[in-house]
Order: C-alpha cells, then structure tokens, then sequence
C-alpha cells in the first residue's frame, strides 16, 4: 500500500554514512569524504586521504639535492614554481648563499605567475563544483596565457623545474618582458570579467555567504593559511611579514576578509590575484640585468652549449650530475607564501649530498584540517562549497 | 622580528622550566629550544599564552629517525608567532617504544600533525583524540618513514620490487 504522505506526521529518517569521492565530479582530486547524514544535514565530514601518497619524503632522502626540484613540481601541479622556490630557498639557508639580484625578480615574477594559476584553476574548480561552467571555461582560458609564459622561461608548462639551487635555469628575454607585461594588462581585465560574472551572481553569493564561518581564533588555532587564514580577518602574509626574495621592495596590498566565509575566501582570492599582477609589473621594471645564477661550480652546472663544445664543461657537468653538491651539517626550515597557504621545507643535514631528512609542510593537508569543523550541522551542499572554498590539491596534500 | 626571541623568550623558558630545558641552539636564523619530552605540553602551553611570546599558531610537528641513536627520534614543533611575526622550534627527543603526550589540547592543528607522525614513525602520542593512520591503509605494516624501511617497500603479491622481509 502507498505510503499517504501529506499527512502531518514527520516522516521518519535516520542517519547514514556516505561516502563522497574518491571519484566524485565535484570531490577535488581524489577527496574521499565519509560524510555522516541525518537527511540533509551533515553531522561529520571525516576526510579520508592518502589516495595520492607516494613516498615523496622517503623519496628525497635517497636521491640528490638538486634532483629533488622535479618532485616538487608534483606537490601541487597547479603551481610547480612556488614549490620549487620553497624548496631550493630552504636549501640555499642550509648552504648560506645569497643569489643574484636578476634572480630574485625573475624567482619573484615565476611565483607570482604561478599564484595566478593556483588561484584561477580554484576559482574555476569551485565555480563548476557549485554549477557554473562558464567561469572554468574563462579562467583555463587565462591559465593557459600564464602557461605560455613559462614555456618561453623553461619550456615546460606545468612541471617546470625551473628554479635550481643557486638562481634559476634560464634568463628572461626580453621577448618574454614584452608578452609578460602585455599578459598583466589582458589578466586586469579578465578579472573585472569575472567580477561581472560571479561576484555579483545570486546564485554564487547565495550558495557561498554565510557558508563555513571560521572565525580568527579558530583559523589559528586549526593552523590553516594563506587565503583562507586571510579570509577569516587574520592580518598574516610571509611575503609582507617574513619578507623574502626582494618582496620588502614591493607594493601590494594584502586583502582581509570580515566575515571568514567562503565568499570572503573566494573575494580574498580575486583581490590576491589583482596584487599578483601588480607586483608582476613592479618586477618587470625593476629587473635589473646581470647573472642569474651564484658565481660557485660546485653548484651550478656549466650552461648547456658549453657542455657540447668545451672539455672541461662536459667533466663540470658529468661530476654535477652524478656526484651532486654536499650541504654542511644542520638544519632550517624555510617557508613562502604559497597560493595555498604556508609552504615550508624543514631539511636536516648531515653533511652529505643527501637530505637526512626532509618534511614538507604542504597546506593543503593543513587546510583540509578544518574541514569537519565547517562542515558540521551544514547542509550537504554546501560542503562542495566548503571543500572548493579550502582548494585542497591532492598531489600536495597526500605527498 | 627574531631579535626578541633572543631577548625575552629564552630566559623566561629557562627561568620557568630549570632543568626541563636541555639545549638551546641558534642557527641560520633560527631557535631551536630542546626540552625534556615530559615537559612538552607546558612548555607548549606556556609558549602559547605567555603574552610576550605567544607562539598562536603551530606551523608544523616534523619527526627526525636517527637511528641508531639512543634515544632513536627527535620531534619537532614548528611554531609561529602571528602578533610577533617571529618562528621557534621546540624539540624533545623520544626512544623507540616511548610515547609522547599530544598537544591537541594546546593547538588543535596538531590533530593531523600527530597522525600523520603516527603513520610514518610508529610514534604513539598518548592521550590523541583520533589515534589513526592518515595517509596509508588501516591494516600497513610497518612505518616508512623510519630509516629501516626499505625504499622500495617490503615484498609482497603488490609489489614485486621490494625487499624480502627479514624474519
């Protein structure tokens, strides 16, 4: 018999356990969320991860210094400079050294480019998450003018392995000054475009305001960062704060949110990629010229055309390659502002031309914390907001 | 930013915790404070809410094997100072088998950071909410991390290329 259902009875429901992801349309990655249900309510969000694992810490304690960089482009593959600059940074502490200024701007133009990357592919993820296409379509659209950009740097796209201990791989040219200072002038528009899109969007504001309040205190205390820390009214940015490279030269702006939800995450996130282009542009007239790399062969290899015709190049490569460098004996933890958040290399020394040990603080693991905390007494929902809000990448999250 | 660190923070832990505080180190730029691993949770919570300090923010707990050293680990404590805009280090060192106490209840952070340390050290940290692997399965045998795992992992129907298990 059919059950009569416009009675006033409440129909009866009970809790149940589902799983989201890890092959979800709108899980990030491999996010594999064990949600606890009573209706449409979320009662737990348990973050289950570790699909992506491989190793990348033991990895490095077995292979050289400078043939670690490679793995650090597959950290998180939508910003491979700022997790190379994180890594050579903290190794180039460990060593003492100080690099060109030419390198500083080129290290500081990469990072930024690759901000704009991490910071688009999350604005465009988290648009098609919540139903809209069209933001994706724009903001790969854009990606793939940054990605231009770093071919002509290094001639690789996404893994670019561009920066190496010592300064970078390459020189700018200035072809590449040229398309790079006609690129900031598209990507300031293309922003007021999204603006038009989404900013003022009902369905977007609806679906984000007043969605997964994390207020100071408790962004803080659950160790998240970058935009997300920002987002929550925490006045913290290591580029302005801890200044490195040549960013205490630099004028930009750091955008605070008020209210800590995730359309203060997604605002914070525009308003950071307006700042990335200004110091973009800053870099662009400043450079000045010179060597892009540390005057010292034990650490930097001959450059490529050398190797081919010159004798003593080809034995200075060989030995760079196959023997590698030795790091004196201690340890140092470096961190840069990431597109994510707190990016950070603890590297302990024991002399040799291997790490002893090496951790990566990724905060992709360290936001994804949070999300339990935000998800509860939501509604299912909005926990595809949450998630897109937090921007986990898995590469770096699960190492 | 560091400098006050040199001032304040290292005679007041020291005034405070006597003998609990074995080393102090400063290199490249950095505070290494070593404590007794008793002693983590208040000198944590000292750190944290000592006005002049206020460590607030926990960057990251790292875990070095140094193997055969007795005792066999070191545990870092990446800590950060938002007000300060100044980083330390708070080390204690843990032999094989020993636990440590958490610190959930100073930074709530620490939740994953333990984990994740459980899961590729074996550390237990007693009195964790959610003791748990993170990253690898449930039913993993061993810890890879420590420096007796073999890089290639242990031999077994999954993987061809590891190394027998020595009995």
């Amino acid at each position: 018999m059919a059950r009569k259902l416009n009675t006033d009875e409440p129909i009866e429901t009970k809790a149940l356990t589902l799983s989201l992801g890890p092959q979800h349309p709108s899980s990030h990655g491999v996010l594999h969320l064990i949600l606890d249900v009573q209706g449409e309510t979320v009662l737990r969000a348990d973050p289950d991860i570790g699909y992506l694992h491989r190793g990348t810490e033991k990895i490095a304690e077995n292979i050289y210094y400078h043939q670690f960089v490679p793995y650090t482009d597959r950290l998180d593959y939508w910003c491979g400079m700022s997790n190379n600059l994180a890594y050579v940074q903290t190794v180039e502490k460990l060593l003492g050294i100080d690099i060109p200024e030419r390198a500083k701007y080129i290290r500081v133009i990469a990072a930024e480019l690759a901000r704009l990357t991490g910071h688009l592919t999350c604005v465009g993820a988290w648009g098609v998450d919540l139903g809209a296409m069209t933001i994706l379509l724009y903001a790969m659209r854009e990606r793939e003018l940054v990605l231009d950009l770093f071919e002509m740097m290094c001639g690789a796209r996404v893994t670019n392995t561009y920066m190496r201990v010592g300064g970078v791989r390459y020189d700018v040219t200035d072809a590449f000054k040229e398309r790079c200072g006609r690129f900031c002038k598209i990507m300031k528009e293309k922003l007021d475009e999204y603006d038009r899109l989404l900013t003022g969007n009902r369905i977007w504001v609806a679906r984000n305001k007043g969605v997964g309040i994390l207020s100071a205190e408790d962004a803080i205390d659950f160790g998240v960062g970058g935009p997300v820390l920002r987002a929550s009214g925490v006045d913290f940015d290591i580029r302005r704060d801890e200044p490195y490279l040549v960013y205490d030269r630099l004028k930009f702006d750091v955008p605070l949110g008020a209210a800590g939800d995730c359309f203060d995450r997604y605002t914070v996130r525009m308003e950071e990629m307006r700042q990335a282009v200004r110091i973009i542009e800053q870099c662009l007239t400043d450079m000045p010229s010179g060597p892009v790399t540390v005057d010292m062969p034990e650490i930097v290899p001959p450059p490529k055309k050398d190797v081919y015709k010159n004798m003593e190049s080809l034995i200075h490569h060989f030995k760079y390659v196959s023997d590698g460098f030795k790091v004196p004996k201690g340890e140092a933890y470096s961190a840069v502002e990431s597109p994510k958040g707190e990016l950070g290399f603890y590297i302990v020394s024991d002399g040799t031309e291997k790490p002893f040990r090496l951790k990566a603080r990724v905060p992709s693991f360290c936001n994804l914390q949070v999300t339990d905390f935000l998800s509860r007494n939501s509604y299912l929902a909005d926990v595809i907001a949450i998630i897109s809000s937090l921007d986990p990448v898995f590469g770096e999250c699960d190492k | 930013m560091q400098e006050h660190l040199k001032n304040s923070v290292i005679d007041k832990v020291k005034a405070r915790f006597g003998t609990a505080v074995k080393d102090v180190v400063w290199y490249a730029g950095e505070l290494t404070v070593t404590v007794d691993k008793d002693a983590i949770v208040g000198v944590s919570s000292y750190l944290k809410n000592e006005p002049d300090i206020k460590m607030s923010y926990l960057s990251d707990i790292s875990v070095v094997d140094n193997m055969p050293r007795v005792p066999r680990f070191d545990i870092s404590y990446h800590l950060l100072s938002i007000d300060k805009k100044s980083r330390m280090r708070v080390k204690i060192a843990v032999g094989d088998g020993e636990k440590a106490a958490t610190v959930t209840s100073v930074w709530r952070s620490a939740n994953w950071y333990e984990r994740e340390n459980y899961d590729m050290f074996g550390i237990v940290f007693e009195g964790h909410p959610d003791p748990r692997r993170i990253y690898l399965a449930e039913d993993w045998e061993g810890y890879p991390l420590r420096k007796d795992y073999p890089l290639k992992g242990y031999k077994d129907q999954y993987n061809p290329f590891g190394e027998e298990k020595k009995k």
